[in-house]
């Protein structure tokens, strides 16, 4: 975390390249870590990468419907940085959000229930795809306006810190998000009021069809933060370790001395934007997609794990069977359940 | 004549006043190389190029607010929200300032302002609403909500010569399905012009967007049972046809209302007063409202279908009405 001592007062950095250039090789971090936690983030990435393709086979199948978006070749991001968090934290998401809420630990069959628009639904089919929920454990959402939930993490990290409960809140958004006013309206009161939020933007390139030049007036986009006196920098998003390091520092900061962070998480979409739009064609080439297929956060992390020896293709298959077993139960779980009852459309407007 | 989606018509009229006019100029989120999320602008960057077909950022009120200012130098802007329900983040630039800029200082405002709205297709509470209401209540505008591919192409043309800002809402479960026959030549729809979809004695069903073709399909039920519904098609709400709605009024002397935005401050609303105020002596029922009940658009498909009208219900109605 770039945080320069000359300019403590108001958090202002002056970071370039990626936080984890300073960071060791991948390889040296997976060996210094504690093999559970690896192991438990290795299986997160797994389950998230499983599930968004059981996802894409349901709504090829009409068993999902609406509009869909999918999590592939981001995960990282959500690991990393939610491992970093503590239980009574506050998560908010964007619409792409299938893999937090699983990163958080939904259940699996709740969120596809929801997909599939079932009473089961972690919101009893009201809101899909695009509008997760869970407040017992602190996801706060799936929201579906680009940008429209950064105020609402200012919100909740102003009332934990009026409060004085010791709680962080996280914002994840995409890179285009950083074009809306709520983004800017947002930084400005969280620097201006020292909120405990940590702003993590995935970058992962494209706003729907458009790329970052042709949305953005400044690349690279954490030095958005300049302009607020936010602490600010840019992590590998493909790396999961390193998200989780670089996320872990803002939310000790935000816990301790109540100050906001900018962090963006380089990553890619392997996906379409949602399940209407093909992978490439219109707006980026195949080999642009393969040539960042090489840096998948989920063979990175395994291979670095084999070549330290702290990991067997054996044990891999086996983390790998026992998530996809986690998935094929949620979308039986989401199939078998009951559709919503027409009275249900009425219930939940209000709060009685 | 050319059949084509009502998708394709609102695209044909763009197409046909860029080329008509050089001041017309197409600004949205990824409308160019994308095409728009829905590809109602298709093709039109590489016909008309990157300066009069542009992609902007996700910036709602910047969008909206340059368009303003644009039209204010004697531009044409059509600004494309991709999804209505988005058209929030930019609704002060066009409620303040839009909507009042005439009345506060006496420029025309030539600017549309189009995109999707409506449910049907599993979008969910964010990606389904009707909110043509946000805007009727806002004098200084015109909202025009077609139901035709004719109307759509007819419509667009004429909100784009307008010189007030006119808020333009496709339905986006209409966009493929709708197919019909439509003039491949120049062509307007005037705003504030209401049509009558098809005559009948019994009932006027007054309605507009979508719920055209339920009315139209009670209708065709309802006529082997011997009951005649006539149903006028509303097209433009602000400023809306009094004429020709207490015209149907009148005539048939029983109204039923159908709209597939919510009740409450609902259009519907609006013109039962209407007839009320000036009809009120024609009639020989109630005036019935039919209406998505007051909660937002669930995702759900069969809770999508419980929460929109459809031509059983209005059928139900109409029996209970025809029998007053
Ligand atoms: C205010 C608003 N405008 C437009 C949209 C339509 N839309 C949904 S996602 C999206 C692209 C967002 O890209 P980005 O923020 O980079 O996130 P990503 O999809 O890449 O995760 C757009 C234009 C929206 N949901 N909300």
């Amino acid at each position: 975390m770039k945080s320069g001592s000359a300019t403590e007062h108001r958090g202002v950095t002056e970071a370039n390249g990626f936080e984890s250039d300073r960071l060791a090789p991948l390889e040296e971090r997976a060996r210094g870590a504690d093999p559970s936690l690896v192991k438990d983030l290795l299986e997160k990435m797994l389950l998230i990468r499983r599930f968004e393709e059981k996802a894409a086979e349901l709504y090829a199948l009409g068993k999902i419907g609406g509009f869909c978006h999918l999590y592939i070749g981001q995960e990282a991001v959500a690991v990393g940085a939610i491992s970093a968090l503590g239980p009574d934290d506050y998560i908010f998401c964007s619409y792409r959000e299938h893999g937090h809420a699983l990163a958080r630990g939904m259940d699996a069959g709740a969120v596809m229930a929801e997909l599939a628009g079932k009473a089961t639904g972690c919101s009893k089919g009201k809101g899909g795809s695009m509008h997760l929920f869970d407040t017992r454990i602190g996801f706060l959402g799936g929201h579906a306006i680009v940008g429209g939930h950064l105020p609402l993490a200012a919100g909740t990290a102003f009332a934990a810190k009026y409060q004085n409960q010791p709680r962080v809140t996280a914002c994840f958004f995409g890179d285009a998000a950083v074009n809306i006013g709520a983004f800017h309206e947002s930084f400005n009161l969280a620097q201006l009021w020292n909120l405990p939020v940590v702003y993590v933007c995935e970058n992962n390139e494209f706003g729907m069809g458009t790329p970052i030049e042709k949305a953005s007036s400044i690349d690279p986009l954490h030095e958005r933060a300049c302009g607020y006196g936010m602490a600010h920098t840019a992590v590998d998003g493909m790396d999961v370790l390193a998200v989780r390091e670089v996320v872990g520092e803002a939310v000790e900061r935000a816990r301790r001395h109540n100050l906001p962070t900018f962090i963006e998480a380089r990553t890619y979409r392997y996906m379409g934007h949602s399940m209407s739009d093909p992978a490439h064609g219109t707006y980026r080439t195949r080999a642009e997609l393969d040539e960042h297929r090489r840096h998948d956060p989920i063979k990175r992390l395994t291979s670095a794990l084999e070549s330290i020896g702290a990991l067997t293709p054996e044990a891999f298959e086996e983390s790998d069977a026992q998530v996809r077993q986690v998935v094929e139960q949620a979308a039986a779980f989401a199939e078998e359940s009951p559709d919503p009852a027409s009275d249900d459309l009425h219930s939940d407007v209000y709060r009685d | 004549m050319p059949i084509l989606t009502y998708l394709d018509a609102i695209r044909q009229g763009i197409w046909e006043e860029m080329e008509r006019d050089p001041a017309v100029f197409l600004l949205g989120e990824d409308i160019g190389v994308y095409g728009g999320a829905f590809k109602v602008t298709a093709g039109m960057l590489e016909k008309f190029g990157a300066e009069r077909v542009i992609d902007t950022p996700i910036s709602e009120s910047a969008i909206v607010g340059a368009a303003v200012g644009a039209a204010l130098m004697g531009m044409r802007p059509v600004a494309e929200m991709q999804f209505m329900d988005f058209i929030a983040c930019g609704f002060d630039q066009i409620a303040n300032m839009a909507a009042k800029m005439r009345y506060r200082w006496g420029p025309a405002v030539p600017l549309v302002i189009r995109g999707p709205a409506g449910a049907g297709v599993h979008g969910g509470p964010f990606h389904s609403q009707s909110n043509e209401m946000w805007f009727v209540h806002t004098p200084g505008l015109k909202v025009t909500a077609p139901a035709t591919a004719y109307d759509a192409k007819g419509l667009i043309k004429a909100s784009i010569r307008d010189d007030n800002p006119v808020i333009f809402f496709e339905h986006k479960f209409l966009y493929r399905r709708i197919k019909e026959e439509v003039p491949a030549d120049d062509y307007i729809v005037p705003l504030g012009k209401a049509r009558v979809a098809r005559e009948g004695d019994d009932i006027a069903v007054i309605t507009y967007g979508a719920m055209v073709w339920t009315a139209l399909e009670a209708a065709e039920t309802l006529v082997k049972e011997g009951i005649s519904l006539e149903v006028v098609d509303l097209r433009t709400l602000l400023p809306y046809d009094e004429d020709t709605v207490l015209t149907s009024a009148r005539k048939c002397s029983k109204v039923i209302l159908l709209h597939e935005d919510t009740r409450t401050g609902g259009m519907a609303g609006e013109l039962a007063a209407l007839i009320a105020e000036k009809a009120f002596e024609d009639l020989d029922g109630p005036v019935v409202r039919i209406t998505s009940p007051d909660t937002p658009v669930p995702f759900s498909p069969p809770l999508e279908e419980f929460f929109l009208p459809n031509a059983k219900r209005l059928a139900d109605a109409a029996r209970k009405l025809a029998a007053y």
